[in-house]
Formats: structure tokens, C-alpha cells, sequence
């Protein structure tokens, strides 16, 4: 499908994305220019959880601890090693990789409904050993990076990651660098190979394909991405905490990707934006019109679910891409 | 206290864990084999329960086992209307397909939370129990309401057993179970039967959360640990099993009970989590189910 078309007018859609991202850096007011730098960040999460879910056709309720192996893998070696920051990213990458490895080959043992469940009982050994070893996550409290610390220097450059116009554009390149990454793997061999598990594994199985190294690969990548989100994570935000490996930041992801589209390379970054700023501006607002109802994000977040999977499976973009936009991938 | 009554002590404390471990689960267990769903909302029908019994027993004015048999009575009752209702709104509408419920039921997880909060609020509250009579063993004395909390149960367990082997319903239900199509072939309501069901897992869910409310107390976020519990007992007595949800509700509840004594918490629970998705991931049928058809 995606591969038919020409692929000029796919990167050049994507290029055109990027760009517009690169000038809004310049436009935006000051806090929703913060709010960008870290919907970029998020996003790159989502579009991981994308390639397993969207594309291969696993739904996974562990994500959450992929990012928060880069998270960690960033943050502790950074807080108790002293690493510089691109260590430390590559800390955060490596420890995702080796955590996806493992999780894969015990996970993908099993299929469908069993697979969410597994993936979500490890994500909760995972959460609880957070805080088993509290002496040195410090648990829901969480670590903060010093400042110092999060500045990165070569060939005579001097980067201080905690200015906000250098964040966003470190948040922009990892982005970028991403969905180039996730476009250029949906319109491979491979990428066509998941697709084809997804809608019928023992055809794909028959045809000669091993679909247990595919879906493997598959989630290595998918836990790479996502820990490479929550690495840089922990280094532009300089916070490291629990919260970011509970079960919440696992449905978190399920809900970007099906709001935005699932199966579509944009749909990651346009629902991951369009939930931030519903849960954004419908607090305030809920707050103003019901006042003592306690309102918090949960509510939101629960109500947005059982819409979507009721009456928009296919979420914003894979909508557009049905009625309007074939070519879109 | 020396070893044997501490022992002794670990021992009662995880019976009663079972005891509520056994029915909650028993819920999730229903639902899962009748309608393939995987209702990760039942945590929150249990949360329900406690909450509805805490605001029925404020209402009734006298003596405490009043209001604690009205909200024994009248909160499952809620709690199934409510069930009911999720049932027609979403998951029928969504044809029981097993991934798009657990995204629903997700949803409704935080929904119901969302509504807790708001109309109970964030604060943690006990229900009085019906009496306060103690045992008084040679070493300690024990909650006579703990051991009726057991004993409630096990009489709960064997009429839902009952229910399911020897009666009319039960038959239609393991028609159901055992192959849908068939049994629509046959005239069995096949819709109506799984609203039963799913409001009948969600009352068991209250049932057992009504009976902890003078132990532990109500509170908004209280489903959690319930739903990995039942996930963990149904996991391993085999989805769909009542016999194996029973037993590993007490293995599970007995050694939650007693480990947790004498280790920390954390590690009990770390070391549970990971041996249950060990047995998933080895032994998909549970370590008491046959394998599937």
C-alpha cells in the first residue's frame, strides 16, 4: 500500500513537517513553545509504540518501561556515575534495547490477550523494583539531574540543553531524526513484513517469513525508540522519576496513537498534541463550569478512550487516510 | 510472640485475603471464560462496592449492623445496574472484540475513578462492623468479624458453585462458554446471557468489596491492588476455571498473607508479579486448566 507510492512525495511531506516545526520555534509564545519541546519528546514515545502496535499488531500495556529504561539509564548514570550527556543517552538506549530483548523473547510467546497481560506484568515488576531500589531512585520522589550536568560540548561547541530554544531544537532533531526512522522502516521490506503479520501471521508464517524474528525486531526497535524518548527526557526536563513507569504512562501511548491514527507515521505527534492540550484547557475549563467536582486528568483521559474506541477506531489520521488522503503513510 | 502463633497469626490474616481474593477474582474468572472479555475495569467494580457500602451504611441511622446489611444488600445491586448499563453502552456495541474492550475497559477504569473522585472524594473512609466480638485464642485475640468475613465467602463460593453446576442459568451459561454459536443455534440468548454474566462478575466484585470495608476503608484508588491480585489467581487457576480460581485464590492469599510477614511487601509482590508472567508466558492454560480447544 504505502509502498506504491512515490516516495518523493512521502519524505516531502515529512520534510515539510519538520521545517514547519523548526519556524514554529521562532513563533510560538513562550509557553506553548515549551509545551512543543515536550509533545516532540512524548511523541517520539508514541510513534515507538506505534511501529509494535500499529504496524505489527501487537497491543502492549508495558511500554511504560521502555521509556523509563532510558529514563533511568539516562538519569541514574548521569545523577550516581557523573556521565556527560551523550553517555548517558547511550546508557538510556542500551539499557531499552537489552530490557526489549528480553521482554520480547519471553512476550512474544504468547498472542493477543495474553501478550497485553504479560507485557503489563512486567511493566509492574518493573515499576515495583523502582522502588525495591529506592536507595537509588529515590522511589515517586525521583532524582533531579543538576543543571550543570545537562550541557553537552564537542568540537567546541557548547550546547546548554536547559535553555529552552536549545531544548526544543534538540527535542526537534531527536523527532526528526525518528520519523525519518519510523518512514523509512514503514515503506521497507520489513516494514510491509509487519504489516503482513499483522493481518494474518499464519499466512505470513506460510509464505516463508519467520515471524517471530520480525515481531522480535519489531519490538527491540519499538523499545529503543521509546527509551531513546525517555532519555532525553530525563536529560532536557533533568527529572527522573516512578510515576514515569506506572501502568498509567503504558495506556498513555495507546491513547496518542489511537487518537492521532494508528498505522500512520504522523498520527503519533498529532494525537500525542491534541491530547496535551485537551487535558490542558478542558481543566481549566471543567473547573469553571463545575466547580468542586474535582475534576482531574483521569476522567478525560478514560471518557477520550471509550469515544475513540467506540466511534473512531481508525483515530484522525487513519480517518483522513480512508476518505480522503490515500497515499498518506 | 513466638514462632508457632505468629505463624498462626500470618495464616488467619491470608485466609481472609483469600477469602476476598477468591470472590473478586471469581468475577474476573466469569467473565473472562462466559464472554472472552479481559474486564480490566473490575478493580473498580470492587472500588464501587466499597464506596456504595460506605454512603448506604451512612444513611441508615441505628445500629451499625443495619447499615452494614443494607450495603451488603443494596451496593452489589448498584454496582451490577452499573455493570449492566458499561455492558450495553460499550462492550456490546463493540461485538465483545477482545483487544477493543481492554481499550474500553481502560477507559472505564479511569472513568469510574474520575467519578469516585468526585463524588466521594479523595479521602479514605471505614465502615463500621455489624459487631466487634473477639476471639480470644491462648496468644492473641482475633476479629470475630475476620473470621465470618471467611466464612461469608466460602458460603458465597459454594452458591455460585452451586449456581453454575446444578441450575438452569449455570447450564446455559457453560453452553455459552463452551461454544457461542452453537448455543445461539439453540435459542439460548447469547446477548442476554452475557449482560448476566458481566453483572454477576461485577456484584462478586462488590460482594467481597462490601465485606473488606470495615477491615481496610474506602477509597477512590483501592482497585488496583485487587485487579493485579485476581489477574494473578485467574492467571494461574487457569482462565475460566472455578475449581483452579479457589485454589490458587488461596495459594495466592496465603502466601500474600505469610510472606509479607516476615519479607518486605515489595518483594513479595515483585517476586508474585514475575512468577505469574513466568506461568502465562510457559504455561498459557494456568497450572490447574487443561489446554484450550
Amino acid at each position: 500500500m504505502s509502498g506504491e507510492s512515490s516516495p518523493a512525495k512521502h519524505y516531502g511531506l515529512h520534510a515539510a513537517l519538520i521545517a514547519l516545526l523548526a519556524v514554529l520555534a521562532f513563533l510560538l509564545p513562550e509557553y506553548h513553545h515549551g509545551v512543543f519541546a515536550r509533545v516532540m519528546v512524548l511523541a517520539v514515545f508514541a510513534m515507538g509504540y506505534n511501529l509494535l502496535f500499529g504496524y505489527a499488531g501487537l497491543l502492549s500495556l508495558g511500554h511504560a518501561m521502555f521509556f523509563s529504561a532510558g529514563l533511568y539509564g539516562a538519569g541514574l548514570t548521569m545523577v550516581h556515575l557523573g556521565w556527560g550527556v551523550l553517555p548517558a543517552f547511550a546508557a538510556g538506549l542500551v539499557a531499552g534495547a537489552l530490557l526489549s530483548l528480553a521482554i520480547g523473547f519471553l512476550a512474544l510467546r504468547t498472542t493477543g490477550v495474553a501478550f497485553m497481560i504479560v507485557t503489563m506484568m512486567f511493566a509492574q515488576v518493573f515499576y515495583l523494583a523502582l522502588f525495591y531500589f529506592g536507595s537509588w531512585t529515590r522511589g515517586d520522589e525521583g532524582l533531579v539531574i543538576a543543571q550543570g550536568q545537562r550541557r553537552l560540548s564537542f568540537a567546541g561547541v557548547d550546547l546548554d540543553l536547559t535553555s529552552p530554544v536549545t531544548r526544543y531544537f534538540a527535542a526537534l532533531a531527536l523527532f526528526s531524526l525518528v520519523l525519518v526512522v519510523t518512514l523509512a522502516v514503514v515503506r521497507s521490506r520489513f516494514g510491509r513484513v509487519l504489516v503482513a503479520i499483522r493481518e494474518n501471521e499464519e499466512r505470513t508464517r506460510m509464505l516463508g517469513f519467520d515471524a517471530f524474528a520480525n515481531k522480535l525486531a519489531a519490538t527491540v526497535l519499538s523499545g529503543v525508540i521509546c527509551a531513546a524518548a525517555g532519555a532525553a527526557y530525563a536529560i532536557l526536563f533533568g527529572y527522573v522519576g516512578a510515576t514515569f513507569a506506572s501502568i498509567q504512562y503504558s495506556i498513555l501511548p495507546l491513547l496518542w496513537v489511537l487518537l492521532g491514527g494508528a498505522a500512520t507515521t504522523l498520527g503519533p505527534l498529532v494525537g500525542t498534541l491534541l491530547m496535551f492540550y485537551l487535558i490542558d484547557s478542558s481543566g481549566d475549563l471543567l473547573k469553571a463550569w463545575l466547580p468542586g467536582w474535582n475534576l482531574s486528568s483521569l476522567g478525560i483521559v478514560g471518557v477520550a478512550l471509550v469515544l475513540l474506541i467506540l466511534f473512531f477506531p481508525k483515530g484522525i489520521l487513519g480517518t483522513v487516510r480512508e476518505r480522503w488522503v490515500r497515499w498518506l503513510p | 510472640m513466638a514462632f508457632g502463633p505468629h505463624l498462626l497469626l500470618a495464616t488467619l490474616e491470608g485466609l481472609v485475603n483469600s477469602a476476598v481474593l477468591a470472590l473478586t477474582a471469581l468475577g474476573l474468572s466469569l467473565v473472562f471464560g462466559v464472554m472472552r472479555v479481559v474486564n480490566v475495569a473490575h478493580g473498580e467494580f470492587y472500588m464501587l462496592g466499597a464506596v456504595l457500602a460506605w454512603w448506604v451504611a451512612s444513611l441508615v441511622s441505628g445500629h451499625p449492623a443495619l447499615g452494614f446489611l443494607v450495603a451488603l444488600v443494596v451496593s452489589p445491586l448498584i454496582v451490577g445496574a452499573i455493570a449492566l448499563a458499561s455492558e450495553r453502552l460499550v462492550l456490546r456495541r463493540l461485538e465483545y472484540n477482545p483487544e477493543s474492550t481492554i481499550v474500553a475497559t481502560i477507559g472505564l477504569l479511569y472513568i469510574f475513578q474520575q467519578a469516585a473522585l468526585t463524588f466521594y472524594g479523595p479521602e479514605a473512609r471505614p465502615v463500621e462492623a455489624p459487631f466487634s466480638y473477639r476471639v480470644l485464642l491462648p496468644w492473641f485475640g482475633y476479629s470475630g468479624y475476620k473470621l465470618a468475613v471467611i466464612a461469608a465467602s466460602a458460603l458465597l463460593l459454594a452458591g455460585t458453585w452451586y449456581m453454575l453446576t446444578r441450575t438452569k442459568i449455570g447450564l446455559v451459561m457453560r453452553a455459552t462458554q463452551y461454544d457461542r454459536e452453537t448455543a445461539q443455534a439453540f435459542g439460548i440468548p447469547v446477548t442476554k446471557v452475557y449482560a448476566g454474566v458481566f453483572a454477576l462478575g461485577a456484584m462478586l466484585a462488590a460482594v467481597a468489596a462490601v465485606l473488606t470495608v470495615p477491615i481496610s476503608q474506602a477509597h477512590y484508588l483501592m482497585g488496583r491492588d485487587p485487579l493485579l491480585l485476581s489477574f494473578i489467581v485467574v492467571i494461574i487457576g487457569g482462565l475460566g476455571s472455578l475449581r483452579g480460581t479457589v485454589i490458587a485464590a488461596l495459594l495466592v492469599g496465603l502466601s500474600d498473607g505469610i510472606i509479607s510477614v516476615f519479607y518486605t511487601p515489595t518483594l513479595a509482590k515483585i517476586i508474585a508479579t514475575l512468577l505469574v508472567a513466568m506461568v502465562l508466558v510457559f504455561r498459557p492454560q494456568g497450572l490447574f486448566g487443561t489446554a484450550a480447544r
